[in-house]
């Protein structure tokens, strides 16, 4: 147990290192401000796949509909700095707390869809959440949101990116985190081992959507105005695409699947005629020669070639 | 305080027109080792899962330490004392072998999803007990030296005992034991045998068996019931049984 | 009589426009009846067949009916093309990286579709000018008599085809239990990549149609009728081919009431709301049975 206390310290060792080497570029204005838009993004992303993963990867509760929780923290964050001048952290967390409560609303009819039947109401959540926004005039209606104040910066994004890092590899390694593994796993046999597996599913959608709404805050902050169409289930297919690529089941897969669909979607952006069909084929190609994503199950923590850093405590 | 443990009575279980399980009654007392046996289809599993609460009954009442469990949910049931394995085995496959004893713990554990996700107050104590009690367990089944490996890569028959491992992680009072030497050689049934005897005085259990095979519920058990098309039509002493010409029609398929 | 006479119109919208999602779920329905997949590009086989009638009727100067033939076939053999190189090598794949590659297909038809015919909406040729008939005031114009007529014609011959053909009770046996269907000496191989060929034969006469009915095709045309179709098959029943019929039909009329009579924004939000309610109430649809899982 010992060993897990000191690969987090590790861990936030090296963010720290990090966070120190981008904010340097950034400052020193090395970076172009499209790349640190970009930088923002990804980092928003590796938020929404890595909760996204908490609930399709970990719990094995097949969502779709992850961009409709971002949309309600985008428009309950903007409504609050914009329009009543609260601070950037109140807003964040009243993101969360809305998306969070919406989560569990949505999560207790809805969990007890199986596997397709629950993908494909999740998508129509999602849908039905961002008709809805589209139809109040207060938040603009079709055509958007209008003069958000930029309170988006690079260190904002990753701290609380850490914070969701960290809140959801704890989750995980827990009593409650292996409550979810064994509804993904068997739900019958979760069932019959005590695990409450109604209330599992939705604490797992319950935590995925704050922390989606978390990262809408985060994401309408970086821009000057967000429209309902930012939200499509596009988008939740993009998220699902990087939970999948980088591996349904390791935090450390959907930190990769996050950098790298942002950046090959920022990569290709100069030839946008060709982004998506190259897109597409990469998916495609993938499904055929990696379908369990670019990590499995796999962590960081429990390579072999980081096995000098990161302590065998194994078992956490 | 009532002896009995389990009681069912007057329990059916109508599938669409179809009774699974009819008229059944019978008990358990505590630290007894009884078996349920009959042919395929009989009803079996049936009676485990209305005892389980997987199914609900159509008609009856089923009391567990003296109070209705009809109507609880599986977890529920389970947190009152009741464990089980299953037929077809259900295992965590993708998950470590001490995982999946580690999750049957879960009720037990006692810490909150803010202990979880910020690492404070008892996780860290209960974590290491629970890994503790988790190895114990493994090592009775022979298993402690796979502890890492994933459920799915194990052998057939450390599959088995890893059923009955995570099953008395969640503390039971009764575990139910569905066909648990289902598909195992001779030798690896015997093995098997000794093992429950052995776990029913270690941990002070009451266990329900069902299987298929008589001569091995003849050898361990203390007092078998019968059942054939849903109903049960025999129990008493693996003696009675043995002699019971309803058992041999049964069984046999012959005249009485 | 204002009221009922516009109540009877917007059916009669609402049968043409649920015609169109109809044909469309036959195809979403059989498919994921027979490999279980939620085929998120059965929406864009559809916009390629209507591009494959504009051309034909642009380009090649055929009339409609020969359009539709043209569409039909050549969509068929792309939906045929579409399963053997993408969704056959994940035959034995966990479902998500098929749905995944579902996605992928998508995007590739969808984006190659725009790289070849521009993104910008075509005009699609008026073909009946204003012919009309009015039944005690209610109007029926020629699109909707077309849309009509042809869906009728198509679903009695898949009809025939599913019930009376040796191809289509080996369909019915492999939608009801692949492997064992396999044991009894069907191809199954054979059997999905006819259903795709069927499936998206029959999406691409909905593009064609819908190209007449509104006048305009675009490369993304196909995204909300695919969702909404699957709706549709979702309500009838999955797997179910009445029920695919029965509900794209409901999907119409309550998507034309809804843009009657509240508002056309929430159009989308109630074939959505359907959805809910139905995996609520009744996740197996309207005509599915209740399977339990065996412990």
């Amino acid at each position: 147990m010992k060993y897990l206390r000191k690969n987090d310290f590790i861990m936030i060792g090296f963010a720290v290192v990090l966070f120190a080497v981008l904010q340097g570029l950034i400052a020193g204005r090395i970076l172009s401000s499209f790349w640190q838009l970009n930088l923002l993004i990804v980092g928003i992303n590796i938020i929404m796949a890595v909760s996204l993963n908490l609930i399709n990867g970990y719990t094995g509760q097949f969502s779709l509909g992850h961009a409709g929780f971002m949309a309600v923290g985008a428009y309950v964050g903007v409504v609050l700095t914009t329009n009543f001048h609260l601070p950037f952290l109140a807003a964040l967390a009243a993101g969360a707390v809305a998306a969070g409560i919406l989560g569990f609303l949505i999560g207790i009819p809805t969990l007890r869809l199986r596997g397709d039947y629950l993908a494909i109401a999740t998508l129509g959540l999602g849908e039905i959440i961002r008709i809805v926004i589209m139809n109040i005039d207060y938040v603009g209606g079709a055509a958007g949101f209008k003069g958000i104040p930029h309170h988006t910066t690079f260190a904002w994004v990753f701290f609380i990116m850490l914070f969701a890092l960290f809140f959801i590899k704890n989750f995980v390694n827990s009593n409650q985190g292996r409550a979810c593994l064994a509804i993904r796993e068997n739900e019958i046999a979760a069932e019959s081992m005590g695990v409450n597996t109604t209330k599992y599913k939705i604490m797992a959608f319950t935590i995925g959507a704050s922390f989606a709404g978390v990262a809408g805050v985060l994401f309408a902050h970086s821009f000057y105005l967000i429209s309902p169409n930012s939200f499509t289930f596009m988008q939740s297919f993009n998220y699902l695409i990087m939970v999948v690529m980088g591996g349904l089941g390791s935090i450390t897969g959907s930190i990769a699947g996050a950098f790298v669909v942002t950046f090959i979607s920022a990569a290709l952006a100069s030839w946008p005629e060709f982004r998506m069909i190259i897109y597409a084929l990469a998916l495609i190609l993938m499904m055929f020669y990696r379908p369990q994503g670019l990590f499995g199950y796999m962590e960081v923590t429990n390579m072999r070639i980081f096995r000098k850093i990161f302590k065998k405590g194994g078992r956490g | 305080m009532a002896k009995e443990l389990l009681k069912a009575t007057d329990v059916s279980e109508v599938f669409g027109g179809l009774k699974a399980v009819s008229d059944f009654n019978f008990h358990i007392d505590k630290g007894e080792l009884v078996g349920l046996i009959g042919p395929n289809g009989a009803g079996k599993t049936t009676a485990f899962n209305l005892i389980t609460g997987v199914y609900q009954p159509t008609t009856g009442e089923i009391h567990f330490d003296g109070k209705s469990i009809v109507g609880l949910k599986p977890y529920q049931i389970t947190q009152r004392g009741i464990a089980r394995t299953f037929q077809n085995i259900r295992l965590f496959s993708e998950l470590t072998v001490l995982e999946n004893v580690k999750i049957a713990f879960h009720f037990h554990v006692k810490y909150g999803l803010l202990e979880s996700v910020f690492r404070m107050g008892r996780y860290f104590s209960e974590e290491e007990k629970i890994e503790e009690e988790a190895l114990k367990l493994l090592k009775i089944f022979h298993l402690e030296d796979k502890a890492d490996e994933l459920a799915k890569n194990l052998p057939y028959g450390a599959q088995r005992r890893l059923e009955i491992a995570r099953a008395l992680a969640a503390k039971p009072k009764l575990l139910l034991l569905d066909e648990p030497a289902a598909g195992m050689n001779p030798q690896e049934t015997k093995e098997l045998m000794e093992m429950i005897s052995w776990i029913r005085k270690e941990f002070g259990l009451t266990i329900l068996l069902i299987e298929h095979d008589m001569s091995l519920v003849m050898g361990i058990c203390e007092r078998i019931y019968v059942l054939e098309y849903g109903m049960i039509i025999a129990q008493g002493t693996p003696d009675v049984i043995k002699n019971d010409p309803e058992v041999i029609r049964a069984y046999l398929g012959g005249e009485a | 009589m204002e009221v009922t006479h516009q109540v009877l119109q917007q059916l009669v919208n609402g049968i043409s426009l649920g015609s169109i999602y109809a044909l469309i779920a036959l195809g979403y329905t059989m498919i994921y009846g027979i490999i279980k997949l939620i085929n998120f590009a059965h929406g864009d086989i559809y916009m390629v067949g209507a591009y494959i009638g504009f051309f034909a009727i642009t380009q090649a100067h055929l009339s409609i009916v020969p359009a539709l033939i043209i569409s039909f076939v050549v969509t068929g053999i792309l939906g045929m093309v579409v399963e053997k190189l993408a969704y056959k090598p994940l035959r034995h794949a966990p479902r998500i990286s098929v749905l995944i590659t579902a996605i992928g297909v998508s995007f590739f038809l969808e984006y190659t579709s725009m790289y070849f015919v521009s993104p910008t909406p075509r005009t699609f040729p008026a073909i009946f000018g204003d012919v009309a008939i009015e039944i005690g005031g209610i109007v029926i114009n020629g699109q909707q008599m077309l849309i009509l007529g042809i869906t009728t014609i198509l679903m009695i011959v898949l009809t025939y085809i599913v019930h009376r053909t040796k191809t289509g009770k080996a369909m019915r046996a492999a939608s009801f239990d692949t492997e064992t269907a396999q044991l009894m000496g069907i191809d199954s191989d054979r059997i999905i990549s006819i259903t795709f060929g069927i499936g998206s034969a029959l999406a691409a006469v909905a593009g064609v149609l819908v190209g007449v009915y509104y006048n305009s095709i675009d490369p993304l045309m196909g995204i909300m009728p695919g969702l909404k179709a699957f709706v549709a098959a979702v309500l009838g029943g999955i797997g179910i081919l009445p029920g695919a019929v029965v509900g794209g039909l409901i999907l119409g009329i309550v998507e034309a009431f809804v843009s009657g009579f509240v508002s056309s924004t929430f159009r989308d939000a109630a074939a959505f709301a359907i959805l809910i309610l139905v995996l609520l109430f009744k996740p197996t649809g309207l005509f599915g049975k209740n399977t339990k899982e065996k412990v």
